[in-house]
């Protein structure tokens, strides 16, 4: 149609200006209305503007807390290509999700944080700068978590902490930006402390071997807490030693002399397998009863089942549980397939942990951070390794069910890797503080 | 936990602690004291025995093949060292010597990591050494109790090689004056290269020896290093004796301060080290001219 003839139709030029502009502005219009509602914030809306989001993994790969963070490395790795490929488990935890999340692929960036905050808030620096990060994980220890967590809230990118067990990650260093699947001090202490007063009666000695960082701290506060006041048990000596010690021989020394029944050791990583086997050098275990409050993945491996025999440890999930949670036995086949071993908890925790994101991101429809946050913050149920779910909007922690094991007799043992018996899953629910009780107080969402 | 029974225990127990850093030190401070080149990479050579003991040890089951091959492996690559890297800076700023050695620290562990991974390994101690023995105070590992008998050994083997020996008079001439020795006719870049191999065998052999006790990783030889500098400087820079009695003060001081507060262990022995310098500065058993 010629302009001719369009004007002999009857339009004016003024009609088709005033036209245009109505058109123009009607595109325009959403497009306004959308930044208003999602100004750009953080990563945001760089980072997912292309065909590929990227997640940043600052992981300890070297020092006392290594073994631990390969294997939660394994975890996230296992979940992205989940998300990638759209694989049915996925599907259980993202019912929305297709091949990738809102139509992106996701890809790791992964760097060595060797435990160091330092070190971990760095990397998550340069990946933001760098890889507009819209995610940032990693920590096998709670000082790298807390600390990530205040670099989240600052730079308003989403941070889900690894592994952490100090009550202070939700507690007291909660942050807006911050969320964690797994158990911590405070849950693993009130799960527990009923199984050992059952089974070791009232009025015990305990001393307890304490790492000197948050995660070691808040643990043995628990712990001793729970025992002293419903129990009556009392803590004769407390430990603590600095993170990556090698030789504990002068707080055993100190511990033999304590006139402890039972050694409580809150050790972590590496640093709990040289605790707990000098401790048997020393000719304290088994002459004292071992406790592991908060489980330590490869720990029975590395010390043996003649130590942690009788053993009992309150932990995120062991890979036997697999006979009674349907989504739990494909998360350990599909696991033990692609890298040869059943997963520990570590690796159960970061792919649980995606998982729960990506169900989040899709639900929300977007990669915009405080829409994310407001859909963990429903507090919907979800499913999760070991049943349903949800997290707490107060303080962002997870309320998931927290395992007791009791490590077996090698003879027992049905397999190299069949080192815990499983006595006890907790409900969440009932272990969890006020959400006010640790400090809480969530920052804003811009 | 202050009582006779501990104190005892913490007493006896720093000195098998101090006598393994006497071991290591005394390794790092006649390298010092003859080359004049702080060697950062002492650490790592630690690491090393260990590891190449633990190669032996699982290729051939014999705890005693291990420490023979871990000490000698670390006494090769000190030779290596020393004619291929260290020797070209004997005559360059202390700075580009600390640069220098704390780079070959750095790929030592990194190419141990390459090669092993950066899970903990370990050795078990030789059956007759395995279990406790009772030692009426306290129990204690047996293989501990050997530990300080093997590293008393060590001790006196060094010693008679210092002390009793034409090499080891050399060395301690050199300590002394190397120009002078080296105006004397002897080949003092032959003994540098010899000292440099058997500072680091030192350190190779207490790393072996140490595996059964803590096990191993690349990042092991870390705070041994730290620590066997605190011991050198309050022993004195240079001196064997001064390495022997430094790391018993050292290993005494972490064990007693330990009965205390374990968390103040490790401050305290820089206080020492502190007061050492305050008081003696070149340390207690050290001489001006070799700091």
């Amino acid at each position: 149609m010629s302009r001719e003839s369009m004007f002999r139709r009857g339009f004016s030029r003024r009609a088709v200006l005033a036209g245009s502009a109505g058109v123009a502005g009607s595109l325009l219009l959403p497009r306004f209305a959308f930044a208003e509602d999602q100004p750009p914030i953080g990563t945001w809306p760089a980072g997912s503007q292309g065909d590929t989001v990227n997640i940043g993994v600052a992981v300890p790969r070297t020092g006392s807390y290594a073994e631990q963070g390969e294997d939660e490395l394994k975890g996230w790795q296992l979940a992205v290509d989940h998300i990638n490929s759209g694989h049915d488990l996925m599907k259980q935890f993202v019912p929305k999700l297709d091949k990738g999340l809102l139509g992106k692929k996701v890809a790791l960036q992964v760097a060595d944080s060797a435990a160091k905050p330092n070190d971990a808030v760095q990397a998550q620096q340069r990946f933001i700068n760098d890889n507009k990060v819209v995610l940032m994980t990693g920590s096998t220890s709670s000082a790298v978590a807390v600390a990530l967590n205040h670099f989240a809230d600052q730079q308003k990118v989403l941070y889900l902490a690894g592994i952490s067990g100090s009550n202070d990650t939700t507690g007291k260093d909660c942050v807006r930006y911050g969320f964690r699947q797994n158990f911590f001090g405070q849950t693993a202490a009130a799960a527990l402390g009923p199984v050992l007063v059952e089974a070791f009666g009232k009025n015990r000695k305990a001393a307890f071997m304490t790492p000197d960082y948050t995660y070691g701290h808040t643990v043995t506060k628990s712990m001793n807490d729970y025992l002293t006041q419903n129990a009556g048990w009392t803590q004769v000596t407390d430990q603590v030693s600095p993170l990556g010690t090698q030789d504990f021989s002068q707080y055993l020394t100190n511990i033999a002399n304590s006139g402890a029944e039972f050694i409580i050791n809150v050790n972590w990583g590496r640093d709990a397998v040289l605790s707990t086997q000098q401790a048997k050098q020393f000719g304290l275990l088994p002459q004292m009863k071992l406790v592991i409050p908060y489980q330590i993945p490869f720990l029975a491996k590395n010390v043996g089942a003649d130590i942690t025999e009788g053993v009992y440890a309150a932990t995120d999930f062991w890979w036997t549980q697999e006979d009674q949670y349907p989504l739990a036995k494909t998360f350990v086949e599909e696991f033990l397939a692609q890298h040869k071993y059943r997963p520990e908890w570590g690796a159960e925790n970061a792919y649980v942990s995606f998982a729960h994101w990506a169900r989040m991101v899709t639900e929300a429809g977007t990669y915009y951070p405080p829409d994310v946050i407001k859909t963990y913050e429903k507090g919907e149920t979800i499913p999760s390794l070991l049943g349903d779910v949800h997290y707490r909007p107060e303080d962002h922690q997870c309320i998931r069910p927290v395992v007791i094991v009791k490590g077996k007799k090698a003879s027992d043992m049905k397999n190299a890797e069949d080192f815990w018996d499983v006595v006890k899953v907790v409900p969440g629910e009932g272990l969890m503080q006020a959400p006010d009780a640790f400090g809480c107080k969530l920052g804003s969402y811009t | 936990m202050v009582n006779w029974a501990n104190f005892l225990s913490q007493l006896f127990n720093g000195l098998v602690q101090g006598a393994l850093l006497a071991l290591i030190s005394s390794g790092l401070t006649i390298i010092y004291g003859t080359l004049g080149v702080l060697n950062l990479a002492h650490g790592a050579m630690f690491m090393l025995g260990g590891y190449a003991g633990w190669v032996a040890f699982t290729y051939t089951g014999s705890f005693v093949i291990a420490v023979i091959v871990g000490t000698l492996f670390v006494m090769v690559v000190g030779v290596l060292t020393e004619r291929g890297i260290i020797r070209f800076f004997y005559n360059r700023p202390a700075e580009d010597q600390i640069l220098v050695t704390f780079g070959l620290g750095i790929v030592f562990v990194e190419a141990i990591r390459f090669l092993f991974g950066s899970q903990s390994e370990s050795i078990p101690p030789p059956p007759f050494l395995a279990g406790i023995t009772n030692l009426g105070f306290m129990v204690y590992p047996t293989y501990r109790l050997a530990l300080f008998g093997i590293v008393v050994v060590a001790l006196l083997v060094l010693y008679l090689v210092l002390y009793r020996t034409r090499l080891g008079m050399i060395v301690r001439a050199g300590i002394e004056d190397s120009t002078m020795v080296d105006l004397l006719g002897i080949n003092v870049q032959r003994i540098f290269m010899l000292v440099f191999g058997i500072g680091a065998a030192a350190a190779g052999f207490a790393g072996i020896v140490n595996t059964p006790v803590v096990s191993l990783a690349p990042d092991v030889g870390e705070p041994i290093l730290v620590q066997t500098f605190v011991v050198v400087v309050i022993g004195g820079v240079g001196s064997f004796p001064g390495a022997v009695i430094g790391g018993l003060i050292a290993g005494e001081i972490i064990s007693i301060t330990s009965m205390f507060n374990p968390g103040y262990a490790y401050v305290m022995l820089f206080v020492a080290m502190t007061l050492v310098l305050v008081l003696r500065p070149y340390g207690l058993l050290g001489t001006a001219g070799r700091e």
